[in-house]
């Protein structure tokens, strides 16, 4: 990848005394979206707070754009215009939709798009149906179109999208799946982190398969889909 | 008729300070979770900076008046600022209970800090340009001022809401209130929130203050009177809600007006009753919530399991137990007798620290019970002429039933509202010491409280105190290590699993609160006999604090840390005092120094210390 827009090296996080990254290296570049899998506390989440710099890094270089980030507090690194989507939505229970947007919302930059809660309202249809309803009044679903929207008010370049499907309905995931390859055609990368290989090959067109903090695939969707022995190895339960 | 309204328009006057001053340590309550002790001080400062600067610059005319309240609320808010930056924003990860006391550091820093330049004296400032008449209410005459005030509250409620609800910053705050990780994740810069939202609470506060100057005189006991009387309005009214704050302030206001008519000594109670009636039927206040959420998560730092003491340690015990009974009778008096205060103390602090540690209830007000035991004790000898053995048992006995009953209300909360209440009890106990003249002799003590002539040899008392406060240290030791010790710790570890598992947990809670408050209250009978007097003080914060910073110095997660603590703490004051006038000062600066460099504690920060250093080797 010559100007990759996100390039992680060796890096190295710990919870406490648990190692949790033993040495996570991936790059991505701009307007790719990418996959990222593995069995439950394989450290997919921690990777991304990493990143974010809501997990401190114990060692390791994360660029973003071309400029380190690692070390920097996660408002200067979300300023940069990386986006973070939580898994556990984390919306702010008892401000409405609107304000929730609000809270999110950053200057725009020239080189991503530009987001207005009216043209959030058209990706999702149905935030645009409860602007004055507290964020705590929602449906799952609402909730997981509401964090997304509200990230993406900070006109973000890359979003980290921390298991999205988690818990929705399967037409909500389809709802979903349909939103995130709009945005990839407006220009945007995403990181996504996914339990779900059928939601994850819906959107991703590579993905990364991590086991036990390290990546240990790193190909096109296709191939993983097609090899039966990659899957059983870091997939199967 | 005439009567209520005026009282009733009185009770609203006094509501309005109560509710500025309240809001501001909500509203940074929200965002920091830290209950700012020093929000009181603030409150002091605002009406001594505005004496200062209206007599400067010739308040006569309404305008200079009003100029220099405001100023005086924007100077406040600029030493608010400053607290954040220098201290409070280092401490955000430290318990909340390290919190606390780092911010009555600050308290005690602004005590002589204010008195250094003000001095002892009180002092009266001007009264309002264009307030300074009377209206005919009912054929009864009253101050224009009240009025003003009156309206002031309301106002100010409207002008937050508008602030909270109609702007970015309002927006920014209410959402960092809820969850502030994530607020810094989509690109909000915490660090200028908080020093923002810092610096206007602390303007609320100064401007209450400031706009006091018209009804009261200006003393350096302002501070700490204040602070009390918002934790009550703030456990009324539910922490962080500012409507709950209003409504809270303006019920104590009525009791107060109305107490002060009907029963003038007792106002302090009369607030209490109000208090224990809305907690029992609002465990969070009239419009507070159970926190919830990412807010409720706080910063819960994993206890180290307690072990009762190996090898060495039990050597080393015995050790010191061996120096304790052979060493005092080659000592003078003055050696005897210092070390008769540290086995009290020690025995105090064991109490506190079994309540702390082992209860997991961050007591604020534990001199109450040494208090009590000490008042229990002298009134025995003053008013029945109780021998020093009927006084002993009765110093327990009066502690433990207040523990029953304060301790009702104080399991039903946890966290900061559980440190408040505890607080606000102690401060209605030491009122009542300090208020009921007629029995306790009010500021003056209770003065001829002799041992019995058998223990009246300094020797004698010093090893009746040894065994006596021997023989609860261990009965606490043994408890910790019971099956009721440890039924106590699975409580506070995990709430929800040892309800799942059939403890009571508020029935557990609520009997160690009361077996402290026993031992501290027998802590109290011993230090009431070893002075011979008793005093008010011996209920006051300061004294809760003393007993906090023996605990806090020897470590929470030790078993015989507190004790430690209790001997390093209890040379160190006498000696602060004995150096210099300025030794709240000093003081002040040690708390905050201490928590500012060992944020766990002296004894979590060896053992992190510890871990790191078997880390590196693994």
């Amino acid at each position: 990848m010559t100007n990759p827009l996100l390039s992680v090296r060796d890096l190295h996080a710990y919870y406490g005394r648990a190692h949790i990254l033993q040495g996570v290296s991936f790059a991505m570049a701009p307007g790719e979206v990418v996959a990222l899998v593995g069995r439950n506390g394989a450290g997919k989440s921690t990777t991304m707070k990493t990143i974010m710099g809501l997990v401190p890094v114990s060692s390791g270089d994360v660029a973003f754009n071309g400029q380190p980030i690692a070390g920097r507090e996660p408002f200067e690194i979300a300023r940069r215009g990386l986006g973070y989507v939580p898994e556990e939505r984390r919306i702010f229970s008892e401000l409405t939709v609107l304000e929730n947007l609000a809270v999110g919302e950053r200057p725009p930059r020239p080189d991503a798009p530009r987001w207005t809660p009216e043209q959030l309202f058209v990706l999702f249809p149905n935030l645009g149906r409860m602007r004055e309803r507290p964020g705590g009044q929602m449906s799952g679903g609402e909730q997981q179109m509401l964090t997304i929207a509200r990230t993406l008010m900070g006109n973000p370049k890359l979003v980290l999208l921390d298991e999205p499907s988690e818990g929705l309905a399967p037409v909500i995931i389809e709802e979903m799946a349909k939103a995130i390859l709009k945005l990839k055609t407006e220009g945007l990368s995403v990181l996504i982190c996914e339990q779900n290989l059928h939601f994850a090959r819906l959107v991703a067109s590579r993905a990364l398969v991590m086991e036990k903090g390290v990546i240990r695939f790193d190909g096109a969707m296709e191939t993983l889909m097609t090899d039966h022995s990659i899957r059983e190895r870091y997939l199967a339960v | 008729m005439e009567f209520l309204v005026i009282q009733s328009l009185n009770g609203l006057a006094s509501a309005s300070s109560l509710f500025l001053v309240a809001s501001g340590l909500s509203i940074i309550f929200g965002v920091t979770r830290i209950v700012n002790f020093a929000h009181g001080s603030f409150y002091m400062l605002g009406a001594y900076i505005a004496v200062t600067i209206i007599a400067a610059i010739g308040g006569q005319d309404a305008l200079g008046f009003w100029t220099g309240i405001l100023l005086a609320a924007l100077i406040v808010a600029l030493i608010g600022a400053l607290v954040e930056v220098v201290i409070l924003r280092r401490i955000y990860a430290a318990p909340e209970l390290f919190q606390l006391l780092a911010t009555f550091g600050v308290v005690l820093m602004i005590q002589d800090i204010t008195l250094a330049i003000w001095g002892p004296e009180d002092k009266l400032g001007p009264r309002a340009p264009g307030f300074r008449s009377f209206v005919m209410i009912m054929g009864s005459r009253f101050p224009s001022y009240e009025l003003f005030l009156i309206v002031v509250g309301p106002v100010v409620l409207l002008a937050l809401w508008l602030l909270f609800n109609r702007t970015r910053w309002g927006t920014l705050v209410r959402a960092a209130t809820l969850d502030r990780e994530m607020v810094g994740a989509l690109g909000v810069n915490q660090r200028l929130l908080f020093t923002s939202v810092f610096m206007f609470g602390s303007f609320l506060a100064g401007l209450g203050g400031a706009l006091q100057l018209p009804r009261e005189a200006v003393t350096l006991h302002m501070d700490l009177a204040m602070i009390t009387e918002v934790f009550v309005v703030v456990v009324v009214g539910g922490l962080g809600s500012i409507t709950g704050a209003y409504l809270a302030a303006v019920l104590i206001g009525l009791v107060h007006a109305f107490g002060i008519v009907l029963f003038p000594k007792s106002t302090l109670v009369l607030a209490f009753l109000v208090m224990a009636i809305v907690l029992v039927v609002k465990p969070y206040g009239l419009l507070g919530r159970k926190p919830s959420g990412h807010a409720a998560r706080g910063q819960a730092i994993p206890e180290p399991l307690l072990s009762p003491a190996d090898r060495p340690t039990k050597l080393l015990g015995a050790a010191v137990l061996a120096v304790l009974i052979l060493l005092p009778p080659f000592l003078g008096d003055y050696g005897v007798t210092f070390m008769t205060e540290l086995v009290i103390f020690a025995l105090f602090a064991a109490s506190l620290h079994f309540v702390m540690g082992p209860g997991g209830m961050h007591s604020f007000g534990h001199a109450a019970y040494f208090g009590l035991g000490a008042y229990g004790a002298a009134l025995a000898v003053q008013w029945l002429a109780a021998p020093m053995a009927v006084g002993l048992l009765i110093s327990p006995l009066a502690a433990g039933l207040a523990g029953l009953l304060f301790g009702w209300f104080c399991v039903r909360l946890s966290g900061v509202y559980l440190a408040m209440l505890t607080l606000a009890f102690a401060q209605i106990a030491w009122a009542t010491a300090f208020q009921w003249v007629e029995i306790t002799g009010g500021d003056n003590g209770i003065l001829g409280v002799w041992p019995s002539e058998w223990a009246k040899p300094k020797l004698v008392y010093f090893y009746l105190a040894l065994a006596l406060a021997g023989a609860g240290i261990m009965a606490l030791r043994h408890l910790i290590f019971s099956p009721f010790g440890f039924a106590l710790r699975a409580s506070r570890d995990a709430l929800l699993r040892a309800e799942a598992t059939g403890l009571n947990v508020q029935q557990l809670q609520w009997a160690g609160f009361t077996i402290a408050a026993v031992l501290a209250g027998l802590a109290g009978g011993l230090f009431a006999f070893f002075k011979g007097s008793v005093f008010p003080t011996y209920l006051s914060i300061p004294k809760s604090v003393d007993a906090l910073l023996m605990v806090l110095l020897g470590g929470v997660q030790t078993v015989s840390g507190p004790i430690a603590g209790a001997f390093v703490f209890a040379g160190l004051e006498e000696q602060l005092v004995r150096i210099t006038a300025y030794w709240r000062f000093v003081l002040g600066l040690i708390i905050v120094l201490l928590v500012m460099l060992f944020p766990k504690g002296l004894a979590g920060s060896v053992l992190a210390w510890r871990e790191r250093q078997s880390g590196d080797r693994s």
